[in-house]
């Protein structure tokens, strides 16, 4: 108790430390500065901001959520002591930066940067402004820690509400249309850029609003749907489901262009995604040069279609089996030689596999064949009866079909035998075996159905861009898709579709992530292995898997301790 | 015709040489047992029964049927399932689950349905626990499972390796009681065991396995009697 009752300076100190080196860092390598131009409320907060200070506040937040029966006053200190302690850093650099010549070395230490730390009001004050501000955000995280529940959860989700819709306000403020209500309603919720002040106070009581009507109501209604009669039950369920068709109907009207050939990025990475998934996520089998299959099915409709390197005629359609079948193919004649390998070894002979097809389309050796580094162009869209599909609000209907197709298959697969053979794969090769489970046929199903859904992927990738060239098959997009299916949660469907709008759509749509991509991935499989393990939206066995110890059960009888 | 034969059986780990020549005999209806000791070849020849393991020379014969030709899991659907060392149960899976794999090669649903209530009145504590992850079972919860797995598979032969392995002593009488009650509802049982004073009160013959070969092979009784097995393996002076 003696020493619960003391101030702890080490942790403090530790989490202060850790704070300032992340907002140094951040600053050092550009990530503030670059994101400073993407505002969140007009004019007054940015992204850049939030990475400047985020730092201070989740450490207050950590100190005091680590010390939760501490006293608040004791709380508050330590909050404050991290607060100031990580400004520090962040003065000095100010200070030295220009006697020093800091820009020579640390090129991203530019006088906006410069600008943003003294927010605007020259040294001596700003620097101050800027140690009061960092100091009251240690505060402001462990007050967050210490709010009960009922009143952090709408808080948090009111900010967190306002943070997504303020970083996106560029591509939703499009949305409304530059006529009419449409309009007016955007002049009013968004600034230049960023939110409007009042659309910050609309946003941000919605969510909230949301949010505690949910938590007290929620339970409730739920009971009420649990005790309607099982028919009426059946009705609201394909009632819900018949209202998610029609929106991803329309969705294209509602995205417009530019969204709309985002969507269909995302569309080919869920395809992808979906495919993985069974190979990773079902059967176990780490895949990492799963692009392989993308690109021979991009290349496969490349040359069978009248395109500049065309060995047949065929459409689209027609061509669009092949490019399955050509995967599937390849995903057996990879499966083959990786039967008997597991674990390190199964990833680094995929790796090999996803460069050496990467390397034979690049090759010049292949060139008189395939194009080599110049590609191949001229690859027919796709068409339905005359209509050629070329803009991305027609090609989603294109994507969207691959997807459900992939999604159904892949659902009818889970619950079906092949999908417990797959599990029990996954669980122990040996016992399975021992079951009798034909391990050689199990594997190269999952190979082969995950390389289709890539190879379909692929083909209407070459048809929407009527090219296909070699660097967009690089390791990268086979990193990508392994990211979006840990982020979402391994083996989860529709964890496939959420990490891939977060891993996929939301850089699309913040163009500066691009130079960042990799940190941000980094970062976020850290921080999602440290928080989250199980993904964002889990399937049932990981979930209960990564929280064995305080939910043994998986729903149903009770467990008497005998 | 016996149920099972192993005529002559040489098996390899790469070279080293793990079964040296065993021969065996299983009635059908009998529990046949097998004791040795640590790294004897046990676990070896039941490895190579259920075909996890090709001998390299001799053969293994199910009711008279070469078993050579055919691959491990599709010795599963010829009604050999397998109790394996360590219990090999899918940790992550529940129970139900667990009992769901066991009846995989199976296609039959009223027969499963029928058998899960067959095993759960023979393992009431898996009921129970039916919802369960099976990682959290205790040692012995999870050796029900596993044999209970098996049994989903509805084998005529049931090999069973080391049942009683880390069990507390009252645990282990359970566990041997099961055994004989399954083998009267008619499944023929090679049991592997190190616990050779429980194994050679439920078996009916048994043998005696000595790094890789068979030293020993007698009715239970005619086991018990043995000085050899008394001093080495009863723990009798
Ligand atoms: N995978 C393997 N690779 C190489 N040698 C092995 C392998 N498995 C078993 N052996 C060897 O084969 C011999 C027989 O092993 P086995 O597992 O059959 O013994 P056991 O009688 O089951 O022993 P225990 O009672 O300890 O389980 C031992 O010498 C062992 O070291
Ligand atoms: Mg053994």
């Amino acid at each position: 108790m003696e020493t619960q009752a003391r101030f702890n300076w080490r942790d403090n100190f530790r989490l202060g430390l850790l704070a300032a080196v992340v907002a140094l860092s951040l600053c050092a390598i550009g990530v503030v500065g670059t994101f400073a131009q993407r505002d969140i409320i007009g004019g007054v907060v940015s992204l850049g901001h939030v990475f400047l200070f985020g730092a201070a506040l989740g450490g207050g937040y950590l100190a005091a959520h680590r010390d939760a029966d501490g006293g608040t006053g004791r709380a508050l200190l330590g909050g404050a002591f991290i607060g100031f302690l990580s400004s520090l850093p962040l003065v000095v650099l100010a200070l030295v930066a220009e006697p020093f010549h800091l820009r020579q070395f640390l090129p991203n230490v530019s006088p906006e940067l410069l600008e943003m730390l003294t927010l605007g009001q020259g040294q001596m004050p700003g620097l101050l402004i800027l140690v009061a501000v960092v100091t009251v955000l240690g505060l402001v995280g462990v007050g967050m820690a210490r709010l009960p529940s009922h009143v952090r959860r709408p808080l948090l989700t009111g900010l967190g509400v306002v943070f997504l819709i303020g970083l996106l306000s560029e591509t939703i403020a499009l949305a409304w249309g530059s006529h009419g209500l449409g309009l007016r309603i955007r002049r009013f919720m968004f600034a230049s850029k960023g939110l409007s002040i009042p659309g910050v106070l609309v946003v941000f009581a919605a969510a909230t609003g949301l949010n505690v009507w949910w938590n007290t109501q929620g339970s409730r209604v739920r009971q009420r749907v649990a005790a309607l009669p099982p028919r009426r039950q059946q009705v609201l369920r394909w009632g819900g489901i018949a209202l998610g068709i029609l929106i991803l109907l329309i969705l294209p009207f509602l995205l417009r262009r530019y969204l709309s050939e985002v969507i269909v990025n995302v569309g080919l990475y869920i395809l992808m995604g979906l495919g993985l998934n069974i190979v990773v996520g079902f059967a176990g089998l780490l895949d990492l040069g799963y692009v392989a299959f993308f690109a021979i099915g991009a290349y496969t409709m490349a040359l069978l279609t009248p395109s500049e390197y065309g060995v047949a005629n065929l459409s689209f359609w027609t061509a669009l089996p092949f490019c399955v079948l050509a995967a599937v193919l390849a995903g057996i004649f990879l499966g083959v030689p990786v039967l008997r390998m597991r674990g390190d070894y199964l990833a680094i002979v995929t790796l090999g596999f996803g460069e050496i097809v990467r390397i034979l389309v690049l090759s010049d050796f292949l060139a008189p064949l395939i194009g080599g580094a110049q590609g191949i162009l001229k690859i027919p869209n796709a068409s339905i009866g005359g209509l050629e599909i070329v803009h991305p609000e027609h090609l989603y209907y294109l994507v969207l079909a691959g997807c459900l197709l992939a999604f159904f298959v892949s659902w009818r697969l889970r619950d079906a035998r092949l999908g417990r053979q797959w599990m029990a794969m996954r669980e122990d090769e040996d016992v399975a075996e021992a079951m009798g489970i034909n391990l050689v046929r199990t594997k190269l199903l999952a190979f082969a159905i995950g390389a289709a859904f890539s190879g379909m992927s692929g083909a209407i990738f070459a048809a929407k861009l009527s090219s296909v060239f070699p660097h967009s098959f690089s390791l990268m997009v086979s990193i990508n898709v392994l990211c979006l299916i840990i982020v979402g949660g391994i083996g989860s469907l529709p964890g496939v579709v959420v990490g891939a709008l977060a891993l996929v759509g939301l850089p699309e749509l913040l163009r500066e992530f691009a130079e960042y991509r990799l940190l941000m991935y980094g970062a976020l499989l850290i921080l999602m292995m440290l928080a989250r393990p199980e993904g964002f939206w889990p399937s049932e066995v990981r979930k209960r898997e990564l929280h064995t110890e305080s939910a043994p059960t998986g729903g149903g009888s009770p467990i008497g301790s005998a | 015709m016996p149920m099972l034969e192993l005529q002559d059986v040489h098996a390899y780990y790469g070279n080293i040489h793990a079964l040296k020549g065993i021969s065996l005999t299983v009635e059908e209806g009998e529990i046949v047992t097998l004791i040795g000791a640590n790294g004897a070849g046990k676990t070896t020849t039941l490895r190579t029964i259920s075909g996890l393991l090709k001998p390299r020379q001799g053969k293994v014969y199910l009711e008279g049927e070469d078993l050579d030709q055919y691959k491990a899991h599709e010795i599963v659907y010829k009604g050999v399932a397998m109790v394996p060392e360590g219990r090999g149960i899918f940790a992550k899976l529940t129970v139900a689950e667990n009992l769901d794999m066991g009846a995989y090669s199976r296609r039959d649903k009223k027969g499963i349905a029928e058998d899960l209530e067959r095993v759960f009145e023979l393992f009431p504590r898996l009921k129970e626990r039916r919802n369960q992850v099976a990682g959290t079972l205790s040692g012995g919860e999870q050796q029900m499972l596993a044999t209970a797995r098996a049994l989903m598979a509805r084998p005529r032969l049931l090999l069973m390796d080391e049942p009683s392995m880390g069990l507390a002593p009252v645990l282990v009488e359970d566990v041997f009681d099961r055994i004989m009650e399954i083998n009267h509802e008619g499944t023929t049982i090679l049991l592997v065991e190190q616990n050779a004073h429980m194994a050679l009160q439920v078996a009916h013959r048994g043998y005696v396995l000595q790094t890789g070969e068979i030293v020993l092979g007698d009715t239970a009784d005619g086991l018990r009697q043995n000085p050899m097995v008394q001093k080495a393996y009863l723990g009798m002076e």
